[in-house]
């Protein structure tokens, strides 16, 4: 560094500091091209193809979207892709619930937060094998019960009208615990003052919780409803694991319907698969565009 | 520094792993016991033939595998694979990623001793690989349970529909099913097809040429719903694998089971005596269409980007021979190809082969006779046939739209 | 402090309190702890159908020497130390250099930058799918740890650097400007007084990420095929293939492939929180 040619090193200390930005965004920003931008462009390209993998690509301009639009499975993924979103969503309020329950200094409480948080370092895979278990008709806990007191048995991932319900409820296991360590997060940062000067008003309970403490937990709830979203509308391990699309489908989301058509045991469609990642792509781009526009925001405030 | 060393490391173990000359690499999905065990004995055999030759045997996770080799025969192709013969291998020979091997064929005069599978191996008048194995499928049912109910085995559907009324009658479901991987259902789809409609239509059928929408079509699901309606499959079959549903059948909970002769093993471990199994061939039903069988076969290729072509022939022709076959098979419970082979004394192989060598004509399995895609649009549909069976015309449709499309 | 503290409430509540809570944890992990029980069950008493029942004996220790010595569960467990370590450090590493970019230096890109990392980190992976995979074919990285590796490194460093970018930005700026006052070179600044800040930064996002590759399971399905290289979320789903009405064995082996993030959450607690929360109180 330090025998460095003057000349060189004048140019360099002229222009360090605009330089510098560059060179050390370099490595990252080559990588992140490489793996994530293109990529995308390149999808988006090969979904104008009809093309199995193995062969040439054959050229069908916009086939693929249109026979997209006629495709009652691609209806049905989207169809459990937007219950997805919303019951997903349950796991903000419900996290909130839970960290509001734990929010108390007894013995023993950071064991409790930490085991109440567990689930959600656990892999979706582990999440996946315990649910099937769970629900696993004959000798599965949940069906156990439900037949001790309904009497009758029920196998919730044969079953069309509970399909996608059991893997959602799978899937809220571990999001509530993310979204409740969100929560006490932002509860032990409230401003206990305006919570006392509230109470001396008379606030108490729901209005207490609405007027002073959520205003308080906005950063939080932004957070939770932001990993929330982008965690429902990935949801593939859970599908993969669960059921792999069955029965006859029927529990099938757009990110489980492309590698299927793409690359599974059966499926040969590269660009088929590309369109249902495009459309997928776009229903996302909605939302990151929703949280770049108030990040954004916060940017300019700051 | 840390990462550059792991990154060394780990280029290190890549090149390891890749091969030298004078080694055969051979990839295969027999991870269940007796199938590995007879892909050890193969080795063992070749090696002893062959000692020049080593070999490297990559096992695969049987349903892994069948979109890995999708990406192994297009990066870096082993020498030898195993797979399925029918059109479960013609993506590959269309994309050319399969070796023609005729040569092996007409140089040690397979045509003759391979006869029955030669046309399952055959894509354009040429061959793609050899065929070592198969087995028989039919329905399995429990003696003893017959006995004491004083039925004797069906020979035709209305004794068969007479059978399950009278064990359902007994409180007893007449079949075990799992259908969880969809494939069981296309046992069935096939053997009614065969049977209502005959092999010609069937394999017409699944070539794409007759619409689902057929009337003929359909009849096989009005036989289908005869079993089905009246609830003569167990509850909960899309909830299980067909390995669950084995303990219903020797608990007795469901005494028939149509499945592939593989399922006696399973049945066996499960703690049934062999003489309370019995097997028969599945049922006429329109009466004088001739009887044709379902009967896979299993089969080695080489993948047209092998580095070893040269002994890859070797282990195919080896592969090919009576007495390879006949150790292999053996310890496979299953029947060799090579109509030279020693026959097995196991009295289900014994009925097998019986009934192969009478049968009209084989067919491969729906999921190797129809295009992959075709085959995961049928089994789905057949499995929702099987849960809903009044959504018959619908799902028709909708496998007809599918046929319109995969067969251009 | 919101809700009321119990201590203050009517001793019943406080009762009912101490009452619920452990009620409500073992309702929280009863699947858990279901499949913790499964996996000490002797098989017979599967076969015997006792479910639910207090297991026959204690077959934990069998069933569990069965999961490492009969499937290659130790060996999946190594290969997803061999993707998930070099994959934090590189990560980390990236997010530290383009961090310190995005949060020290004015330049027009800078927002455009910073938030195409932050886009990039949300988009569905199946976007990516063909092309990242066709590329690793190409580079003969297919089926191997590298090839993995690479894709995650590439792909974490989009989430590493929101959070790296907005840790450095709350550090005191005064720091860097008079360092360059006194003709501090860049590089020096970043080395020697913006790293050893980090540290903490460091340290939650090495837990987080470590956590995220191990828990993966759709990349190392698309990018690894064999035994040699797949990590301990395909290579469990495999073997649930081969444990078919096994479930002592599927229990236990899931308890296994469970245990390394797990472990790393009891003992880095506060990191792992720390991080999971940063940006959740404020901004």
């Amino acid at each position: 560094m330090s025998s460095t040619v003057p000349a060189t090193s004048s140019y360099w200390k002229r222009n360090q500091q605009r330089l510098a930005p560059w060179l050390f965004l370099a490595p990252g920003m080559i990588m992140f091209s490489i793996y994530v931008i293109i990529p995308i462009f390149e999808s988006i390209w090969i979904s104008f193809y009809d093309w199995d993998g193995l062969g040439a690509k054959t050229w069908i301009g916009v086939a693929n979207y249109v026979e997209l639009l006629d495709d009652e499975a691609f209806y049905t993924s989207l169809k459990n892709n937007i219950l997805w979103l919303v019951l997903y969503l349950l796991a903000v309020p419900a996290g909130l619930a839970v960290a509001l329950f734990l929010n108390q200094t007894v013995i023993g409480i950071r064991l409790y937060k930490s085991l109440f948080f567990f689930p959600f370092v656990i892999s979706q895979v582990v999440v996946g094998l315990i649910f099937t278990w769970f629900y696993a008709p004959d000798f599965g806990l949940l069906s156990a019960l439900i037949k001790t007191v309904t009497g009758e048995s029920i196998a919730i991932l044969a079953d069309e009208r509970y399909v996608t319900l059991g893997i959602i409820a799978a899937g809220l296991w571990p999001q509530i615990a993310y979204c409740m360590i969100l929560y006490l997060t932002g509860l032990n940062n409230i401003n206990p003052e305006q919570v006392e000067a509230a109470r001396m008003d008379g606030a108490k309970g729901w209005s207490l919780l609405w007027n002073i403490v959520l205003p308080q937990l906005g950063p939080a709830t932004f957070i939770a409803i932001v990993v929330t979203v982008i965690g429902a509308l990935r949801s593939f391990d859970l599908v993969s694991i669960m059921t792999d699309g069955g029965p006859y489908g029927s529990s099938r989301v757009l990110s489980f319907y492309m590698y299927e058509q793409a690359l599974s045991e059966y499926g040969y469609r590269m660009g088929y698969g590309a369109a249902i990642a495009v459309v997928l792509f776009m229903i996302m781009m909605v939302f990151i565009t929703l949280f770049i526009v108030r990040m954004l925001m916060q940017e300019r405030n700051a | 520094m840390n990462s550059f060393k792991a990154a060394l490391a780990l280029g290190y173990a890549l090149t390891v792993s890749t091969a030298f000359a004078g080694e055969l690499v051979v990839n295969s999905d027999q991870t269940d016991p007796a199938p590995k065990k007879a892909m050890e004995t193969l080795i063992e055999g070749f090696k002893a033939a062959h000692p020049d030759v080593t070999v490297k045997w990559n096992n695969f996770d049987h349903e892994g595998y069948k979109s890995a080799i999708r990406n192994f025969l297009t990066a870096d192709a082993p020498d030898v694979v195993s797979w399925y013969s029918g059109n479960r291998m013609a993506p590959f020979v269309k994309a050319g990623l399969f070796e023609d091997v005729t040569d092996l064929w007409t140089e040690n005069k397979l045509d003759d001793q391979l006869k029955s599978a030669v046309k399952s191996m055959e894509i354009d008048g040429k061959k793609w690989g050899i065929p070592y194995s198969y087995y028989q499928w039919g329905i399995y049912y429990r003696k003893d349970i017959f006995a004491d109910q004083g039925i004797t085995p069906p020979k035709t559907w209305a004794e068969l529909i007479a059978a399950c009324e009278k064990i359902k009658a007994a409180g007893m479901t007449p079949f075990a099913i799992g259908t969880k991987a969809l494939w069981p259902t296309g046992g069935w789809f096939d053997y009614l097809d065969l049977r209502v409609n005959g092999y010609e239509f069937h394999m017409d059928l699944t070539a794409g040429k007759v619409p689902y929408t057929d009337p003929k079509v359909k009849a096989v699901f009005e036989k289908w719903g005869e079993l089905v309606k009246p609830g003569y499959f167990i509850e909960n079959h899309a909830a299980i694998d067909w390995q669950d549903a084995i303990p219903q059948f020797v608990q007795g909970k469901a005494p028939m089971y149509l499945m592939g002769n593989f399922a006696v093993a399973a049945m066996v471990d499960g703690g049934l005596k062999e003489d309370q199994i019995g097997f028969l061939q599945f049922p006429e039903i329109t009466a004088g269409i001739p009887m044709a069988e379902d009967a896979p076969t299993e089969s080695f290729h080489i993948p047209s980007g092998a580095k070893n072509k040269e002994d890859a022939r070797k282990f195919l022709a080896y592969l090919a021979t009576p007495e390879a076959q006949t150790k292999m098979n053996e310890v496979l419970g299953q029947l060799p190809v090579n109509n030279q082979s020693a026959k097995s004394n196991d009295p289900f192989l014994k009925a097998g082969f019986e009934m192969l060598a009478n049968a009209y004509a084989l067919a491969q399995f729906y999921d190797r006779d129809a295009p992959a895609e075709m085959a995961k649009a049928g089994m789905e549909g057949f499995q929702q046939f099987m849960v809903k069976p009044d959504s018959v015309d619908a799902i028709l449709a909708r496998l007809e739209k599918a046929r319109g499309r995969i067969y251009k | 402090m919101f809700p009321t503290p119990v201590q203050k409430a009517a001793p019943w509540v406080r009762h009912a309190y101490t009452i619920i809570l452990p009620l409500a944890l073992i309702v929280w992990l009863l699947p858990l702890i279901g499949v913790a029980i499964t996996s000490i069950r002797p098989s017979g008493d599967l076969a015997a159908g006792n479910y639910f029942g207090i297991p026959s004996r204690f077959a934990g220790f069998e069933n569990y020497t069965a999961v490492f010595r009969d499937s290659p569960i130790g060996w999946y467990i190594l290969n997803s130390f061999k993707v998930t370590i070099p994959t934090v450090i590189g990560a980390v590493g990236l997010a530290c250099l383009s961090g310190f970019a995005l949060a020290v230096y004015k330049f027009r890109a800078n927002l455009i930058l910073f938030f195409l990392f932050v886009a990039g980190n949300f988009i569905p992976f199946q976007i990516l799918m063909v092309p990242v995979r066709d590329m690793t074919l190409k580079a003969g990285l297919y089926d191997s740890i590298s090839g993995l590796v690479l894709f995650h490194i590439a792909f974490q460093t989009g989430f590493c650097t929101l959070f790296m970018r907005n840790f450095i930005k709350s550090l005191p700026f005064a720091l860097i400007e008079s360092a360059r006052v006194e003709g501090v070179s860049e590089w020096r600044i970043f080395r020697y007084i913006v790293l050893p800040l980090m540290r903490p930064a460091i340290a939650a996002l090495s837990v987080l990420v470590f956590t995220f590759i191990w828990n993966d399971y759709f990349w190392a399905t698309v990018l690894v095929q064999g035994q040699h290289a797949m990590p301990v979320t395909a290579g469990l789903y495999s073997l649930n293939g081969q444990w078919i009405a096994a479930w002592h064995l599927v229990s236990a082996g899931s308890i296994v492939a469970a245990m390394p993030p797990v472990l790393m959450f009891f003992l880095m607690q506060k990191h792992f929180i720390a991080g999971l929360t940063l940006g959740a109180t404020k901004g």
